[in-house]
């Protein structure tokens, strides 16, 4: 404590003369500087703690608790993360094309997106897919379509991450019998399924059922993946969506893994042991523009996480207590106007997630702010990860910012801040409690309405939007979906369901229908079988829909 | 005394994405304006039932996931078969400049696209202050 002492005498007396000369004269640009999420940036940041203990207590080395400096002891000295662009959209073939030419690029993993029916569960004939097929994603009726998505794609060979949540087991059911046709065991499928329904409550809105049915749904898929595809990331708990919807920093950390304690409860209250479990568990942060804050958000969320693993679930292996990540750069953060432009947001929010350890990335296109990004855009947002990682330098040392006043400085008031909204959700009783009384969404959406009535008014400035504007044409060469996909899409599912045995069909789904009754049984095993049928997704969330009830929307301004 | 003008933020479809309409929503309240938000996952048909209940002035429609094209017209389709084709309707989202000319001529009257302020949409609203005062 002595040193620290020596230096804040030492500041004060800067503060009176170097600083106060020139503040005289010069005054700084502003009154209050802050980051991104209106945490204090200091003018000049300071050593905190400088004992011995300290470092080894809330730093320690990477690949071993609390795991602050990363979850690997090499980090991208043995391999660079999982360069994994999310891409789908059209039919299954069109993707199919869009997913080799990925792998063609030099991808290392694919990232599948669904349109909107099948995240909700609708075929592509229900009245409430109209308008919605093909659009932000492939469309997924049956197994058929899914057999043509990775048509030539060896599962044993790629892992492959899905959005997917409310559906997920079925989609998950869908890839499983894709590997049976290739040959490939369940056991050997790697991947990730998103899984996490409250963040769909909260923010991104593909439900389908109530929290309760919905949290079985994924503790039954915990269950069987234990055994039965180990290789599997069984859930990626997405604070990416909160941050969209308008949250902090810290927000974005402490809903996050709230959901994560929800899910572990759930999974505990079912039976299953923490270790068991647990270190198939993955996460999925933003990266928004703030460098320093955004590094020192995915060091704090791994302090915090390791705490929780093994200080309130007791869990024993490391692996349960490390939280592994996915990064997708931030929609919300590029623009339409001067869309270039948007290439150099991804770099720095690409820098700030290799600087935070992310174990896979995947990087905005120039365009999204426009419609779905062309095939050149998708180019330049990989190319931008390869550059970071090829050229930059900053992939060469583990937690390249660890020991800077400023980085560690915002670690501890980033944890700080989400340990407070833990201990807010602990009180009212939970995070299912907390997002149906709409204190979540709330919190979020100040935070939001804060942040765009600070653009408006000029005080945060957008390069382009509310500052340095031109006059523009309309953008050209934007990627449009067919309107007609709909029709395509039908006619194929009219193909599928008279092709199949319909005998079939009618058993497992009476099958699935009987053990979603009883919350006893496992309905992963359940759902595969159907799945083999050629039951459509529709079909089989109708099942569960008539089963579980369908989750309404607490609607909070 | 000038009437209070009726909004209803709508989101039609199956797109989550409602950031924008909150955004917009809560705005146009703290401009003086009464709100209705419907929330999102709610049919043309829905929304064209409650814009009708609720005896707005004005329906804002929102969609980023690229249905606008056929959920827009949906909503302006049934507010005429309502009756109704004195509510004044503008939109908002990812909707590309080559959309917006067929929007206007199938009843959507302006579409605002990312990085409008809100001022653009209080400006649209007065501008038509006349002929919902009209009625």
């Amino acid at each position: 404590m002595a040193e620290q002492k020596k230096i804040q005498d030492a500041q004060k007396a800067w503060q009176e003369t170097t600083l106060k000369k020139v503040t005289d004269r010069f005054p700084e640009r502003k009154e209050n500087f802050t980051t991104g999420s209106w945490n204090p940036a200091e003018r000049v940041a300071l050593p905190g703690d400088l004992s011995e203990e300290a470092y080894l207590s809330k730093l320690g080395f990477p690949g071993e608790f609390p795991f602050t400096r990363g979850v690997q002891p090499t980090m991208y000295r043995g391999r660079f993360w999982t360069m994994r662009q999310y891409a789908g959209f059209g039919t299954a073939e069109e993707s199919n094309e869009r997913y080799k030419y990925l792998l063609n690029q030099g991808q290392t993993g694919l990232s599948v997106a669904f349109d909107l029916p099948t995240q909700i569960g609708y075929d592509s004939d229900d009245s409430h897919s109209v308008g919605e097929v093909g659009k932000v994603g492939v469309a997924i009726d049956t197994l058929k379509d899914m057999e043509l998505l990775f048509d030539g794609i060896p599962l044993d060979k790629v892992s492959t991450s899905m959005t997917i949540n409310a559906p997920a087991a079925v989609l998950l059911a869908f890839y499983i019998a894709v590997g049976e046709k290739q040959g490939v065991s369940k056991e050997q499928l790697r991947g990730t399924i998103q899984n996490d329904i409250l963040k769909e409550y909260i923010a991104r809105g593909t439900y389908i059922f109530p929290p309760t049915p919905s949290i079985r749904l994924i503790t039954n898929i915990f269950d069987y993946c234990a055994t039965d595809v180990p290789k599997w990331n069984t859930i990626s708990i997405s604070g990416y969506h909160i941050r969209e919807a308008g949250s902090t920093a810290a927000q974005e950390v402490a809903f996050t893994l709230a959901d994560g304690i929800e899910y572990v409860r759930a999974a505990l209250k079912a039976g299953l042991d923490v270790d068991t479990f647990a270190g198939r568990l993955s996460f999925f942060f933003n990266a928004h523009n703030d460098l320093f804050e955004e590094v020192a958000k995915y060091r704090a969320a791994r302090r915090i996480w390791a705490t929780v693993m093994k200080e309130q679930f007791n869990a024993k292996s490391e692996k349960s207590q490390m939280l592994r990540f996915h990064t997708q750069t931030g929609g919300s953060t590029l623009t339409a106007q001067q869309s270039d432009n948007n290439i150099v947001r991804v770099a720095i929010q690409t820098l700030a997630a290799v600087m935070g350890g992310t174990q896979s990335l995947h990087t905005n296109s120039r365009d999204e702010a426009l419609a779905l990004p062309t095939e050149e855009s998708v180019r330049i947002a990989l190319r931008t990860q390869q550059i970071v990682a090829h050229e930059s330098g900053v992939a060469n040392t583990v937690d390249p910012l660890a020991g800077s006043y400023y980085v560690e400085g915002l670690t501890d008031t980033i944890e700080e801040e989400a340990w407070k909204y833990l201990d807010k959700i602990e009180d009212q009783g939970g995070m299912v409690q907390a997002i149906e009384k709409g204190y979540v969404q709330k919190e979020i959406q100040d935070a939001a309405y804060r942040a765009q009535k600070e653009i408006e008014s000029g005080e945060q400035v957008v390069v382009g939007v509310n500052k340095f504007t031109i006059d523009e044409g309309a953008p050209t060469g934007l990627l449009k979906v067919d309107p007609a996909l709909r029709e395509v899409q039908m006619k194929k599912l009219a193909e599928v369901k008279a092709s199949r045995n319909q005998a079939d069909v009618d058993r497992t789904l009476a099958v699935l229908k009987e053990g979603a009754k009883d919350v006893e049984v496992n309905l992963m095993p359940l759902i595969v079988d159907a799945a083999r049928t050629y039951a459509t997704l529709g079909e089989i969330c109708n099942v569960l829909r008539d089963e579980f009830g369908e989750y309404k929307e607490s609607i909070i301004l | 005394m000038a009437k209070t003008i009726r909004v209803l933020v709508g989101k039609p479809g199956l797109d989550g994405h409602d950031r924008g309409a909150k955004y917009v929503a809560r705005a146009l309240k703290d401009a003086g304006y009464e709100v209705i938000y419907t929330g999102i996952r709610q049919s043309p048909e829905a929304i064209a039932k409650t814009a009708v209940q609720e005896d707005v002035d004005f329906v804002g429609l929102s969609l980023l996931s690229g249905a606008h094209n056929e959920l827009f017209p949906e909503v302006v389709k049934v507010l005429k078969a309502e009756g109704a084709d004195d509510i004044i309707i503008f939109g908002g989202g990812v909707i590309p400049e080559d959309d917006i000319p067929g929007l206007n001529k199938a009843g959507v009257e302006a579409v605002f696209t990312p990085g409008t302020p809100i001022k653009d949409v209080v400006d649209f609203i007065e501008k038509n202050r006349e002929r919902v005062e009209a009625k």
